[in-house]
């Protein structure tokens, strides 16, 4: 961090400046009629700023903040890959950016062509053909794919299952979005080596049950070993497989969930597809299913009919689950993306990925601990802080602040909930052997740091815009808002 | 989230195994969250209580706290009629850090049904209860 | 050959594979089932750079865009001018390949940029909170309707007014679908809300959602209506368009308890549908059932201002499956957009920007409305009040004599994007064209459009 980004900035109101502007417009042109005075606002609070200033306050902003761009970003199960700058010349054309969702079909056929040829392609890399790609985001693909579960339920006179299955390693978003759906959410407990515990499984399973959530590689980076039985006994069940796909970077194009046996999965545009993350979005969260799910997806999906793509309802459609057909630029992206690796390279971003996490561990695995040593990581991989806690009272936290010190963002903690003291290190395959060498002997010497100056750890980080700010008083007396004098 | 602090389990109270405790007070019970259960939820910022005048069930959620990083559901550990919340943790939550067996009550019930009492344990058990880690 | 954005050589990749200790990368996925290992993906072959960008020209060159032709639609999604500083600050690495600004210290150009837009929200609705953005406006009056139902007591209904954007309608009872809560009051889209709120207004309604501007452009005082709904206990939900709460009073001023909108048209692009922007606001004594992130500003250990993502026991990582809603990524670059437009437009553009679309309209609606060639034809514009006179914002419904796709097909022939078809949502506006006009038109773009009318 420069000096400049330690400074302390401003806000805009506190820049304000009245009469100053920052936009210039035309004179209006036509005749005018009188504006309707009972209507009309009295005073609008907005900063006044130059557009001079405006520019400055943003950039001096932008640079206290940390990014892709700038180096490694191993926060685990957010695959934060570069984030390739085709894609960008890509969405800047006028013919993307500058198209309107309501215009007639017939004048937005090429945004229609790459919506259903990215739909092809998604359909064609998770082996499941029935494609939306309407989800804003992963959270929403998920309720989307938990929908369309009920929607099969119901459609079958199935009105008995009330009851989600969710291992405890999951994301906080499956309970939730079950919630959402109208379920109750049914914990199905993890076993020594990472896996679903399947005693435990075939106790909760039942004729209550709609379906099962999971993320396969799970969110402690492994592979389930039984992915196969697991499905296969949600399915004598009755019950749909529904993938969490926020980890799908660790197989992309060396296995398809609809192989292993998932009925439905999202995919997170934003994680897999080099979507970049804009400081918590826009994402995109296309599902995919089994072709006898296709026809209860939301409504519309592009179709092909002849030369001519076309907006179709499936036959017993959910429903629309937002506005207008789905992050359109988001797609472009992905598209550009999926493109530009072909049917050739697809799979080494999932090898490459898998062996980059391996090795990250390989050179740390001496002086961090592995939540599961005796197995081999995919993408991820989550060592356990326990020892570092009692041994020389640094926690998580401590070491992930240390990380900023060296330069780096610090990877996710603290999840997933079953592991204590928990840091999750998701390298990607943009990183480099020699960026991986360095960041391993930063977190080497950080451990040494920690036996040997454990304050060092609590203190840090050292030389950053802000040192550790106070949560507790941000809860406590909510300031959300400049509060005007 | 420990604080450090030695954590305190008075006699003059009963225990649910969910953290709660109940005290009577005449013919009123009074309900809080245990030291034990703020030590380890830390720093609490919010406490959402019900209106007064709803009666629930012993075990029924009453209300949830929040520390900055964890959010749990409250129960009751006897049944009744919730004759008065305790208002002033709307502004000062951390009361139920500073003294969770006073200051920081946070229901009273009247009546109560006193046969739920006997479920509860007694300051020696739930305290064991904790060192064994049959209960956390 | 190594792929371009992998940074690895067969070297690296040898000498990786023996510091792990295995021998080969089929190795690393010993846990997938064999069978199931590199099935056959039927993909197009892998494009150059420059290959791709010849093909993405192609395929863009097949969409009618707003620097070619003349738009005349809105129907949620408008064409406003976005000033150059947006897309300049809003690319810059730092904020647009950030993450969730989790870790405070090395994310605060993030988080006091939102911060900033939670501030300008509140002031442009008049209420005293906001979050840092929904996926769009119809997934934000989804997550209002669910606040409501979670903040009335008894309430288990919503009613929407007919005149809310029918995307919004549809949004909101696919999510409330799996709670079975009903969405009442669109069933006849010809109903004044009066009409309906008679129908349906009851103590068991949680929240009552009403546009303004409503989606057929007509802006009105909503204090009646507020005071109704209030009066049933139930919350005053309010959809607007931020452009026009450059002039128009806040919903505030009529007593809203939940604001939402769509923020495209605060510096996003149209980019066919998305990815747009949710606005969302509340009064302050609903804070903790909001759905979605929220910035908070508090003090590092040095006493210095800082900003973190906070009363987040609200949400899905914490709460779990009691958790407001599932929401997680959102859509944070699309609020720095709309963040970095407020800052340029300031008090006084947004201000003139609304008069414009304004002015630019009511013109358009006059030119409509007074050629008697057009009215002769059968064209009548609809947006009047009792005394003859237009109450709309930037957009007009227009009567036609024969089919809206019909027109616009021949429109197009002129490179005018005409307004939106309302035959299947309004039925009972005949041949109804929902027409937008902002301050991107000009009165050469307006006067060819009535005359393409006059001729089509």
């Amino acid at each position: 961090m420069s000096i400049v980004a330690n400074k302390p900035e401003p806000l805009l109101y506190e820049m304000s400046n009245p009469g100053t502007v920052g936009y210039s417009l035309p004179e209006c042109d036509v005749p005018m009629t009188q504006l309707p005075s009972d209507l009309l606002r009295s005073e609008l609070n907005l900063p006044e700023v130059g557009e001079v200033d405006v520019v400055r306050h943003f950039t001096r902003l932008s640079q206290k903040n940390y990014c892709v761009d700038l180096g490694i970003y191993p926060l685990g199960s957010c695959t934060m890959k570069y984030n390739p700058k085709v894609n960008e010349e890509a969405i800047r054309l006028a013919g993307f950016s500058q198209v309107h969702p309501m215009q007639p079909a017939e004048t937005a056929q090429g945004a229609m062509q790459l919506m259903y040829e990215l739909q092809e392609y998604l359909g064609a890399i998770s082996g499941l053909p029935g494609v939306t790609l309407q989800p804003a985001a992963g959270a929403q693909g998920e309720l989307t794919g938990v929908l369309v579960i009920r929607a099969y339920h119901l459609a079958r006179g199935d009105t008995a299952r009330s009851e989600i299955l969710i291992p405890d390693s999951a994301h906080g978003t499956n309970p939730a979005t079950s919630a959402m759906a109208g379920y109750q959410v049914v914990q199905v407990k993890s076993d020594a080596r990472g896996n679903m515990d399947s005693e435990d499984l075939r106790a909760k399973v039942s004729n209550k049950t709609a379906g099962i959530m999971f993320t396969n590689p799970n969110t402690l980076g492994l592979f389930e070993e039984h992915v196969r039985a697991v499905n296969q006994i949600l399915h004598d069940a009755g019950g749909l497989v529904y993938g969490d796909g926020a980890n799908l970077n660790a197989i992309v194009g060396v296995a398809r969930p609809g192989d292993l046996g998932f009925d439905v999965i999202h995919s997170n545009l934003h994680k897999t597809f080099s979507v970049p993350h804009g400081g918590g979005g826009p994402g995109s969260g296309p599902v995919m299913v089994r072709p006898d799910l296709a026809q209860f997806l939301p409504s519309p999906v592009v179709a092909q009919e002849g030369e001519t793509y076309v907006f179709k309802n499936p036959a017993h459609s959910i429903g629309r689950i937002k506005s207008f057909w789905g992050n359109f630029l988001a797609i472009v992206r992905a598209y550009v993306y999926i493109r530009s690796f072909g049917k050739e390279h697809l799979q080494e971003i999932a090898q490459d990925s898998v062996l980059n996490a391996n090795y990250l561990l390989a050179l740390i695995r001496d002086v961090y601990d592995p939540q599961v040593p005796e197995r081999v990581c995919k993408h991820e991989f989550v060592l356990n802080g326990t020892r570092f806690k009692k041994e020389y009272g640094v926690n998580t936290l401590d070491v992930a602040k240390r990380i900023i010190d060296y330069g780096y963002y610090p990877p996710t903690i603290y999840f997933p909930l079953i592991v204590p003291e928990c840091l999750m290190i998701e390298p990607t395959e943009t990183q480099s052997k020699a960026s991986l060498d360095e960041f391993a002997a930063a977190l080497r010497q950080i451990a040494e740091e920690a036996r040997a100056n454990p304050q060092l750890l609590h203190d840090a980080p050292h030389d950053t815009p802000v040192t550790r700010l106070d949560d507790v008083k941000a809860a406590r007396e909510p300031v959300l808002r400049y509060k005007h004098l | 989230m420990s604080s450090g602090k030695e954590i305190t389990y008075p006699n003059d109270v009963k225990y649910a195994s969910t953290h709660e405790w109940v005290k009577l007070d005449s013919d009123t019970a009074i309900v809080g969250i245990t030291d034990y259960a703020q030590d380890a939820l830390g720093d609490i910022v919010f406490v959402e209580l019900p209106e007064p005048g709803m009666e629930k069930k012993a075990g029924e959620a009453f209300g949830v706290v929040e520390s900055v990083k964890a959010a749990s559901d409250v129960f009751m550990p006897v049944g009744g009629s919730i004759s008065a919340t305790n208002d002033a943790l709307r502004d000062a939550p951390e009361t139920v850090n500073g003294d969770a067996f006073g200051a920081g009550w946070m229901l009273k019930l009247f009546p109560y049904n006193a046969a739920d009492l006997e479920k509860l344990m007694d300051a020696a058990t739930y305290k064991s209860k904790i060192d064994s880690g049959e209960i956390h | 050959m190594s792929h371009r954005f992998i940074p690895l050589t067969d070297a690296d990749r040898a000498a990786m594979l023996q510091r792990i200790g295995v021998n080969s990368v089929s190795d690393l996925f010993a846990d997938v089932p064999r069978d199931a290992q590199y099935p056959e993906i039927n993909l197009p072959s892998a494009l150059s750079e420059l290959d791709m960008l010849r093909t993405l020209h192609d395929i863009a060159n097949r969409n009618a865009h707003a620097s070619e032709y003349a738009f005349f639609l809105g129907a949620g999604a408008y064409n406003h001018f976005v000033p150059a500083t947006v897309p300049h600050l809003i690319f810059r690495s730092e904020f647009f390949t950030a993450y969730t600004p989790y870790q405070p210290e090395i994310s605060q150009g993030t988080l006091q940029t939102i911060f900033e837009y939670q501030s300008m929200i509140c002031d442009l609705t008049g209420l005293d909170a906001a979050n840092a953005s929904h996926y769009d406006a119809a997934t934000a009056a989804a997550e209002a309707a669910v606040m409501a139902i979670n903040s009335v007591k008894n309430g288990r209904k919503i009613i929407v007014s007919p005149t809310l954007h029918p995307h919004y309608r549809a949004t909101m009872r696919t999510y409330l679908e799996g709670q079975k809560i009903p969405i009442v009051g669109d069933e006849d889209t010809a109903l004044s809300l009066d009409a309906v709120l008679d129908q349906h207004l009851d103590n068991n309604t949680a929240g009552v959602l009403v546009a303004n501007p409503d989606f057929l452009g007509n802006v009105r005082d909503l204090k009646p209506i507020a005071d109704r709904v209030h009066a049933a206990g139930a919350l005053f939900i309010v959809s607007t368009y931020p452009i026009a709460l450059g002039m128009y009073q806040p919903p505030s001023a009529y007593d809203a308890d939940i604001v939402i909108g769509e923020g495209q048209s605060l510096g996003n692009a149209l980019g066919f549908g998305g990815p747009y922007l949710g606005i969302f606001a509340c009064k302050e004594k609903y804070l903790r059932r909001m759905a979605g992130r929220l910035i908070g500003q508090t003090t590092d250990t040095k006493g210095r201002r800082g900003f973190v993502l906070t009363l987040q026991a609200r949400e899905q990582h914490i709460r779990r499956e009691k958790a407001t809603s599932n929401i997680c990524t959102n859509e944070a670059l699309n609020a720095l957009a709309a963040c970095v437009y407020m800052a340029t437009m300031g008090k006084q553009g947004l201000r003139q920007v609304a008069e414009l679309c304004y002015q630019k309209a009511h013109y358009a609606a006059r030119e409509i409305s007074e050629s008697r060639q057009l009215r002769e034809l059968g064209y009548r514009v609809v947006n009047c009040d009792s005394a003859n006179r237009f109450e709309f914002f930037n957009e007009f419904v227009v009567e036609c004599p024969k089919s809206v796709a019909e027109i616009n097909r021949a429109l197009a022939k002129q490179k005018i994007i005409g307004g939106y078809d309302l035959a299947q949502e309004y039925p009972h506006l005949k041949n109804g064209m929902l027409i937008a006009v902002t301050e991107m038109n000009t009165r050469e773009q307006i006067d060819a459009l009535v005359n393409a009318l006059r001729e089509s």
